[in-house]
Order: structure tokens, then C-alpha cells, then sequence
């Protein structure tokens, strides 16, 4: 079975890089609210029960980032 | 003081941090490999910087999980004393032994140049040598070393003296166009609540020989092999 984990910034928390594209696309002449530039891990397991202490324990920082698990 | 410095596969100041201890501080010093899962005969750990694991996940992320790893937080709960320096500061953010997190710097760039820091702590076993107030030199070099920690953490990190170091002018001030990378208060080297376990962006190891041009750098080692 395949895993998509996604972990994004903390909602409050500056994403310099998300600033960044969002400067881009706005001097593009796009109109977008906000931008936060996260990251994508997939995983192939056989046993889904494990995958939230696998995320929570190793992939994100609860500090700093948020996540998503689809 | 004996000294173990920690090897992880990307670490790339390991040998300068070991040739300055052996060779200029003239301590004792071997290198502990990531694979090791006991920390023997060995009173200070230094995790050196670099890139370990290719900073992959986050900076420090992986290298926290490996058995040294593991070795090191029960070594500090034990009282050992640990140095994180630059990716080492990282790591010990990551393993919690130190509060925060290191982000990606505020303008996105890697910074690698010389920085003032101001002693804000001199009554820790790494700034002994050192006096409150006083300001160093010493180069910095990364792209992920914006300390956060949420505002309640930061005001008890104030009140208990765990800040030793924030980055300053040349006469002391602490403003924002001293802060290199956006940390928070303009720190750039935390202690933890015990004060055996310390962690900087700065690089000593990379300030102590005056064919370098600087060595405020030794005052941090002579502070610990005096503690």
C-alpha cells in the first residue's frame, strides 16, 4: 500500500521559501493569498497501524512543521 | 578532559574540530563513529558540523536517530558534557537534548563569514574563560541556522542564562542588522537547562590559530577542559 505523507511549515511560522515563490508569482501576475513550500514523502507499507508513529516519531518536528497523511 | 568527536557520514569540520583539540588545544581526542552504541572514557562530546546525512528530512534529523545518537542523550542525562557545533547544533535541537529548531535562513541564502558574538552567559563550563558582556569573533557558515523556539520558551531561556551567545556589532549592540539568518533574539548559541549540553552556529574549531586571523575560539575550549 502507498503512503503520502505531507508536511508543510507550521500555519504562523515564516516560510522564507514560500515567500519567495510567491513573490514570483505575483510579479508574474498571479494573485495568490499565500504560499508554503513543504515536502512530499511516500511510503510503501504493508501495515498501515505503524505509519502515524513513523511520521510523528521521525519524518516532521511538531515544532516546525505540520502534516497531512494521505 | 578527554574528547570524542562524532563522525556521521556528510560530517566535514570532524577533522579540523579533532586537529584543534590534539594539536593546538593539546587534549586528549579520539573520533566516535555514528555506528558506536556506548560512549567510553570520554568526558566532552563535540558534534562537529557538516552536512550529515545530506540534510536530508531536516538538517540533523537522521543523524539524531543512529546509535550514537541514542548513546549521547544518555551520556548528557548522565552529566557528559556535549558541544553541538553548526549541523551538531542541529542534531541536538532534533534529539531535544536542546529547545528549537533551526530553520532555513530568513533570506535564503548560505551565510559564510565572520560574525560578533556577545557573551551573554559566563558562568557556564563553556564560557568560563569568557566575560559577560565581552564580544568575540568567529566565522559562521550555513544555510539553516535560524534558532526558533516559541515566545514562553524564549523568555525562559532568558531568565534561566541559557543564552550564551547572540550575534552583535562590533561594539556590542544587538541589532537586527547583526543577525545573520533571522534566529530569534538574535541567538546564536543555547545551553540547556543543566548547562552540560551546548549548541552554536558559530564555528570555534574555525577561530584558533592566529593564522586564521582569530582565535577567541580557544577561550571555549580552554572553558571546558578548566570545567
Amino acid at each position: 500500500m502507498r503512503v503520502r505523507v505531507l508536511i508543510t511549515p507550521k500555519e504562523g511560522l515564516l516560510d522564507p521559501e514560500g515567500r519567495a515563490v510567491k513573490e514570483i508569482l505575483e510579479d508574474n501576475g498571479y494573485k495568490v493569498k499565500s504560499v508554503r513550500v513543504g515536502k512530499v514523502v511516500e511510503l510503501e507499507v504493508d501495515d498501515l497501524s505503524q505509519v502515524k508513529e513513523m511520521v510523528e516519531k521521525f519524518l516532521y518536528n511538531p515544532l516546525i512543521e505540520e502534516y497531512v497523511i494521505e | 578532559m578527554k574528547f570524542g568527536v562524532c563522525v556521521f557520514p556528510g560530517s566535514n569540520c570532524d577533522y579540523d574540530t579533532y586537529y584543534v583539540l590534539r594539536d593546538v588545544v593539546g587534549a586528549e581526542v579520539r573520533f566516535l563513529d555514528f555506528r558506536e552504541t556506548k560512549i567510553q572514557n570520554v568526558d566532552c562530546v563535540i558534534l562537529p558540523g557538516g552536512f550529515s546525512f545530506g540534510d536530508y528530512l531536516r538538517a540533523g534529523a537522521l543523524a539524531s536517530k543512529t546509535p550514537i545518537a541514542k548513546a549521547i542523550v544518555d551520556f548528557a542525562q548522565k552529566g557528559g558534557f556535549v558541544v553541538g557545533i553548526c549541523n551538531g547544533f542541529q542534531i541536538l535541537t532534533e534529539l531535544h537534548l536542546l529547545p528549537g529548531a533551526l530553520l532555513k535562513n530568513e533570506n535564503l541564502r548560505f551565510v559564510c563569514k565572520d560574525v560578533y558574538l556577545r557573551v551573554e552567559n559566563s558562568s557556564t563550563p563553556f564560557t568560563k574563560k569568557l566575560e559577560k558582556g565581552e564580544v568575540i569573533r568567529m566565522p559562521i557558515a550555513h544555510g539553516e541556522g535560524r534558532f526558533y523556539v516559541p515566545e514562553d520558551e524564549l523568555k525562559r531561556l532568558e531568565e534561566k542564562g541559557q543564552i550564551l551567545f547572540r550575534y552583535c556589532q562590533e561594539d556590542g549592540s544587538v541589532t537586527k542588522e547583526a543577525n545573520p539568518n533571522g534566529s530569534v533574539g538574535n541567538i546564536a548559541g543555547v545551553c540547556n537547562e543543566t548547562f552540560n549540553v551546548f549548541g552554536l552556529m558559530p564555528h570555534p574549531e574555525r577561530a584558533c590559530e592566529d593564522l586564521l586571523g582569530y582565535y577567541d575560539g580557544l577561550l571555549l575550549w580552554y572553558s571546558l577542559i578548566s570545567a
